[in-house]
């Protein structure tokens, strides 16, 4: 079944990734994230912010290993770690998190 | 790791088109998180793929041209051009985007990627490798 944002129709595929890229909105976010239960916060919103900032850049969604480097690099190590990423979504950060931005699967991510 | 081998990747070929430019590239970003010793090759119209200011806007493809710039973050910062490549395709150094890594041994120094090598090192390159894709 598609996402319902506001009674627009959005497609995704069997995992829940959204098909067309193009039709991320912060609504359509809030939409996502719900049905992964994950209740957004302004901690969700900066990781999921920077996702869509590093593929803006890089066209790429970026694997765990990197995502996390990244954050750290960027919001400093107190982010940049398994434990506060993990704690923020739980079902992995990369997966979770671009599911939510609406990016694509991270490459090599199974 | 004990049992790091000698990955090298050959990109032959301009980057849309076909699909082998983009196939290649995903392959790498699979293998990078195998954590080997990874090195790429652009020569013959491979070199293409580096260029700078591409725009794929024309024909529906997305500009993947930007991913060769997240690989340092892969650990991945060995891209050899061939230098007969590019001047008989008329390219010189300057048409190739800036591609940087940061050097973790030394004090995360942004350092250059791309290293231009002679057609006889290339084949120097490719003979010291335990491991090489071509695409």
């Amino acid at each position: 079944m598609p996402y319902d944002v506001n009674g627009t129709a959005v497609e995704h595929d069997e995992e829940g990734y959204i098909t067309n890229l193009s039709e991320w909105t912060k609504d359509l976010a809030g939409v996502i994230a719900k049905a992964e239960n994950i209740d957004m916060n302004e901690e969700h919103w900066e990781v999921v912010n920077f996702l869509r900032d590093y593929y803006d850049e890089y066209q790429i969604a970026p694997a765990v290993r990197v995502l996390i480097k990244a954050v750290s690099k960027s919001m400093g190590p107190e982010k940049g770690n398994n434990k506060y990423m993990y704690e923020l979504f739980p079902y992995g950060p990369a997966k979770q998190a671009c599911k939510i931005a609406g990016l694509p699967k991270p490459t090599g991510c199974v | 790791m004990a049992d790091t081998k000698k990955f090298l990747y050959v990109n032959r070929k301009a980057p849309y088109g076909t699909i082998y430019a983009l196939e290649s590239l995903e392959v790498v970003l699979i293998g990078a998180a195998f954590e080997q010793d990874v090195s790429l090759a652009f020569l013959d119209d491979g070199v293409f793929q580096l260029t700078k200011g591409q725009k794929t806007d024309g024909i529906g493809m997305k500009n993947f041209s930007a991913t060769f710039r997240a690989l340092g973050d892969y650990d991945v910062n060995k891209f050899y051009v061939e230098k007969e490549s590019l001047e008989e395709r008329g390219l010189t150094e300057a048409d190739l985007q800036e591609i940087t890594y940061e050097d973790e041994n030394d004090d995360w120094a942004e350092k250059p990627s791309i290293r231009f090598v002679t057609r006889a090192e290339m084949a120097d390159i490719m003979s010291e490798q335990d491991v090489v894709l071509s695409f």
